[in-house]
């Protein structure tokens, strides 16, 4: 074989995968589905918003917007909401991280598994509970009321501070789970350093533990208010209507489009602007590099006073923590229409878990979100994966700006999503293959695709960032294709992190509700609109059934992952 | 097995240059090794090598079939890499015959050249045990096993021994030159440890800052280094400057100041230097070379620090305004103490000429 001969047939296939171009022709899908799902029914909101009837270009909604007072509180309770939960979350997840990893008291090992409870409630059944529980009717304010004989309810949560009940209890984990990490990683020697060189408890905390928990506590700071920014639920489930996420929806279902689409915009930048400074946040803060900590000295509690009261706080820490569960477990067993004045149901049955899956009615949305989670899931797999191999592999122009983009979606509160999805398609549009998907099976599928995108590429993205490139280009050396060392060597590799991202994002499509309540065709009901409509028409039996087997169903997802995460540490030792 | 040829080879990562100007020439059956410091350009230029990297300019040719833009998957190399890169989700076996399974060659064919493989690596009975659960050495051997395996034209690798402890690493690569030598494969071996490349190699490229600095064999880079860099990174060497005061027929004497002159065999020089009289020129003189006691280029010199290692004494003597280090292997007499006055020679043919430094 002389080299002339073969060479020409080289250097073209040489020149088109040596181009500088061709990472793009490798991305170029990935940035199709970005433009077509996301940037698009972004774009489709936006121009909305700066339209007049005529159609032509106009800011008279945002003058309207800026000008209404309607508007201008909702986005002061949505702020003061988000505020006020950040605070108290963070008072509670930080207050727990340091209890349960810096001190040794009867029950601490039990409370430290029920702490992490709250992740394993869905959004919705979290708010419903709390309304069971505290809520004008609830359990609580009627027993205070009949042992007290009063002739009202003593309390109930309600309104504003409601909202912020049920945030702080579904949102503190995540100053928790940040801040015990970063608890672990606390080298004990600094302090007992800084103790053996006389400084006081108060200059300890000052100069060495705070500024060694900033960094956590600044990331889930933006994280939670970036969240309740979003919350849909509890407001919905308190009747407040002054906030941003209700205005959008209020505003659909009153006709007006126009301030609907403005609306989400507003909230839209909002968001944005806090995932890039998270983003950004983040990258400044990567050369620290977070020690796997020294074993956790914990202290233990002497003094009897302060154990019985460790004792009692550890008790009510988890009876507070079980009775959101309890109690829709409870109701799940009730028969409808059986409570009324009663602090709690009168009559139970388990009628409502055999209906479940033989009363054709009542099995209809748990099929219907089967079915469309599973085609989102589908479609993150495939995207998700190929956009994180080509964020981790490829170097190319406008990279950053991909990595923000493919986390818009998390960001965007779901009120948005389905808002821009209903701005989007609810014309044909060839990015719908010149349908129309609004009122169709395909739009919800469609919209937890979008949602869940971000959850499956970040998942993907770690694991591929773990591997070892150098094993990839050894199966080339081998003689593999591409494609072959693709299949065979990275995917079996990567499979456990798909694998994670793909079971969270499943259980997410199947306990989606605020994007879902908007757009969703009344054959393809989901189960989460499912559960309101059975609390809206008091089958509040119905209702908790449904919740009990989303919750179950988290908890299988949560231990599963766990124990992927457990072989994959393992496996990765050598 | 091929030869290799690089022809003015230069490689830039965006503005940086990684490598400049490799020409080299690496026989069939060769073990021919990169050695420099660390981002010398060793890895970038056996990536090359191996397909990984495509060079910015130059040529690349396997027994004079130009390969410089082939992929890697097309050029039957066997690779071992640094820290081995085996599959972590399959077996020994699965590991070793990967390669084959790439060829498609048969499942009884596959079984028995995987064993062959595993018997010529001494990791027999090993086939089932997962990658975790091996030692590094023995995650070595299946890393060469895998490379090896595939019969390759040409067999890289880079820093194998370096993940390994000390001991091992002596063990593994008197193991990976036995199998070198037995399959006389063409072999391109990247490390920055001078020992191991002097120990294993035919021939030894040693580089700095992405420039070739030598070509040789182990002897020809250790006893005529072709300048500074050379001279001080493989082995330690005295280095003194000086002008040439005479030159004869084939002899050089040099003044290197304080009224010392040191005379050498003109013979002994290096190709890039310019002997004549009152020219600058380098003079590398070995440690070990340095006798004690009179004889040719006799110097008094005053003891400035004793070092006993066993196998040897090390001095530090101070001449004028040099010192020189000065290497005498023990033979159990006595040991001078630092302040003591001592005789040192210079045999003239242990003298080697380089060019003045810069
Ligand atoms: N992929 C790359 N991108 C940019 N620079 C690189 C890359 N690989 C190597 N370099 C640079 O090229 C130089 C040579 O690196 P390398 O070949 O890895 O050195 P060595 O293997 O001798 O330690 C270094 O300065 C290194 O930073
Ligand atoms: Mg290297």
């Amino acid at each position: 074989m002389t080299s002339e001969a073969i060479a020409p047939k080289k250097s073209i296939w040489a020149k088109i995968t040596q181009s500088k171009y061709f990472v793009y022709v490798l991305i170029s899908p990935l940035v199709l589905v970005l433009l077509a799902y996301v940037i698009y029914p972004m774009y489709k909101t936006f121009s909305q918003s700066v339209m007049d009837q005529e159609g032509a270009l106009s800011f008279s909604n945002y003058i309207n917007f800026f000008t209404t007072e309607a508007n201008l509180e909702s986005l002061r309770n949505s702020v003061f909401i988000s505020v006020v939960s950040v605070i108290t979350c963070a008072i509670v997840g930080v207050a727990m991280a340091f209890l349960l990893n810096r001190y040794e008291f009867p029950g601490r090992k039990f409370l430290s598994v029920l702490v992490l409870v709250p992740m394993a409630l869905p959004p919705l059944i979290g708010a419903i509970s709390f309304y069971f529980l505290y809520g004008e009717t609830g359990i609580f304010p009627r027993f205070f009321q009949q042992i007290f004989n009063l002739e009202e309810v003593p309390f109930s949560l309600e309104g504003i501070w409601g909202i912020i009940m049920v945030h702080t209890f579904t949102m503190y984990t995540y100053f928790y789970l940040s801040a015990s990490a970063a608890i672990k990683g606390l080298d004990l020697s600094l302090e007992e350093a800084a103790t053996s060189l006389g400084s006081g408890r108060l200059r300890i905390w000052t100069k060495i533990i705070l500024p060694m928990l900033t960094p956590a506590m600044v990331a889930s700071s933006l994280l939670v208010f970036m969240i309740s920014m979003a919350s849909y639920t509890a407001p919905l489930m308190f009747g407040v209507q002054r906030t941003m996420t209700m205005q959008i929806t209020l505003s659909r279902t009153n006709g007006n489009l126009d301030m609907s689409a403005t609306q989400s915009t507003v909230l839209s930048i909002v968001s944005i602007a806090f995932l890039i400074l998270m983003t950004w946040y983040q990258n400044r803060r990567n050369y620290q590099n977070q020690s796997k900590g020294t074993g956790v000295h914990r202290t233990e509690v002497r003094s009897p006073i302060v154990r019985y009261l460790a004792v009692l706080l550890s008790i009510i820490g988890v009876v507070v923590l079980m009775l959101p569960i309890m109690v829709i477990a409870l109701i799940s067993f009730a028969v409808d229409g059986s409570w009324t004045t009663q602090i709690i149901p009168a009559a139970y049955t388990i009628q409502h878990y055999v209906e479940l899956f033989t009363d054709p009615d009542t099995w209809g949305p748990i099929w219907n979100s089967i079915q469309m989670s599973t085609v989102a899931v589908i479609g993150n797999i495939i995207f998700g994966v190929a956009a994180a191999y080509a964020m981790v592999r490829f170097n190319f122009k406008g990279k950053a700006f991909m990595d923000i983009l493919i986390m818009v979606p998390w960001a965007l509160p779901g009120t948005v999503v389905a808002v821009n999805m209903i701005s989007a398609f609810s014309e044909p549009s060839a990015f719908a293959f010149n349908q129309v998907l609004v009122g169709t099976f395909w739009i919800l599928p469609l919209a937890y695709f979008v949602r869940q995108l971000p959850l499956v590429f970040r998942n993907s993205q770690a694991s591929l960032i773990q591997m070892d490139q150098s094993v990839e280009e050894a199966a080339q050396s081998l003689g593999a294709t591409w494609w072959h060392s693709f299949r065979r060597v990275v995917l079996p590799i990567i499979m456990p992190g798909i694998l994670a991202g793909t079971l969270l994002a499943f259980v997410q499509g199947l306990t989606e509700f605020v994007a879902s309540i908007l757009i969703y065709t009344p054959s393809t009901m989901p189960l989460s609109v499912g559960i309101w409509n059975k609390m809206y028409s008091f089958e509040f039996g119905t209702a908790c059934a449904y919740g009990v087997l989303q919750t179950i169903l988290i908890v299988i997802v949560l231990l599963v992952n766990e124990k992927i995460k457990g072989d994959n540490d393992t496996g990765a030792a050598f | 097995m091929k030869s290799v040829r690089l022809e003015q080879i230069t490689k830039m990562f965006g503005k940086s240059r990684a490598v400049e100007d490799i020409n080299i020439d690496i026989k069939s059956g060769e073990f021919f090794t990169f050695l420099g410091p660390s981002g010398c350009g060793k890895t970038t230029t056996l990536r090359m090598i191996a397909g990984f990297y495509f060079p910015t300019s130059g040529k690349i040719a396997f027994d004079n079939e130009d390969i410089t833009t082939v992929k890697p998957n097309k050029r039957n190399i066997g690779m071992v890499f640094q820290n081995y890169a085996l599959f972590p989700h399959m077996t020994v076996f699965e590991n070793i015959a990967f390669g084959l399974q790439v060829r498609k060659l048969s499942k009884s064919v596959i079984r028995e050249k995987v064993e062959k493989a595993q018997e010529f690596v001494r990791l027999v009975g090993y086939g089932d045990r997962k990658i975790t659960e091996l030692s590094g050495g023995q995650q070595q051997r299946v890393a060469l096993a895998r490379a090896l395996v595939i019969e390759p034209d040409i067999l890289l690798l880079d820093e194998p021994l370096s993940n390994l402890d000390a001991k091992l690493r002596e063990e593994t690569r008197v193991e990976i030159k036995r199998l070198q030598v037995e399959l006389g494969i063409t072999t391109v071996y990247v490390t920055h440890d001078q020992h191991e490349a002097m120990a294993m190699s035919d021939r030894i490229m040693v580089m700095s800052e992405g420039e070739v600095q030598q070509i040789g064999t182990p002897q020809e880079i250790y006893n005529k280094p072709d300048n500074h860099f050379v001279a001080s990174f493989i082995g330690e060497s005295n280095i003194l400057e000086g002008t040439i005061k005479e030159v004869s027929d084939n002899h050089v004497t040099v003044d290197v100041g304080d009224g010392i002159l040191l005379k050498g065999i003109r013979e002994n020089s290096s190709p890039h230097v310019d002997i004549a009289e009152d020219k600058k020129v380098s003079l590398s003189i070995r440690p070990e070379i340095i006798e004690v006691g009179k004889g040719s280029n006799s110097i008094q010199g005053k003891i400035q620090l004793t070092e006993f290692s066993g196998v040897s004494i090390n001095y530090l003597v101070k001449i004028g305004n040099h010192e020189l280090n000065v290497m005498i292997i023990n033979s159990g007499s006595n040991i001078l103490e630092r302040g003591d006055s001592i005789t040192l020679s210079i045999p003239e043919n242990s003298i080697y000429f380089m060019s003045e430094k810069g």
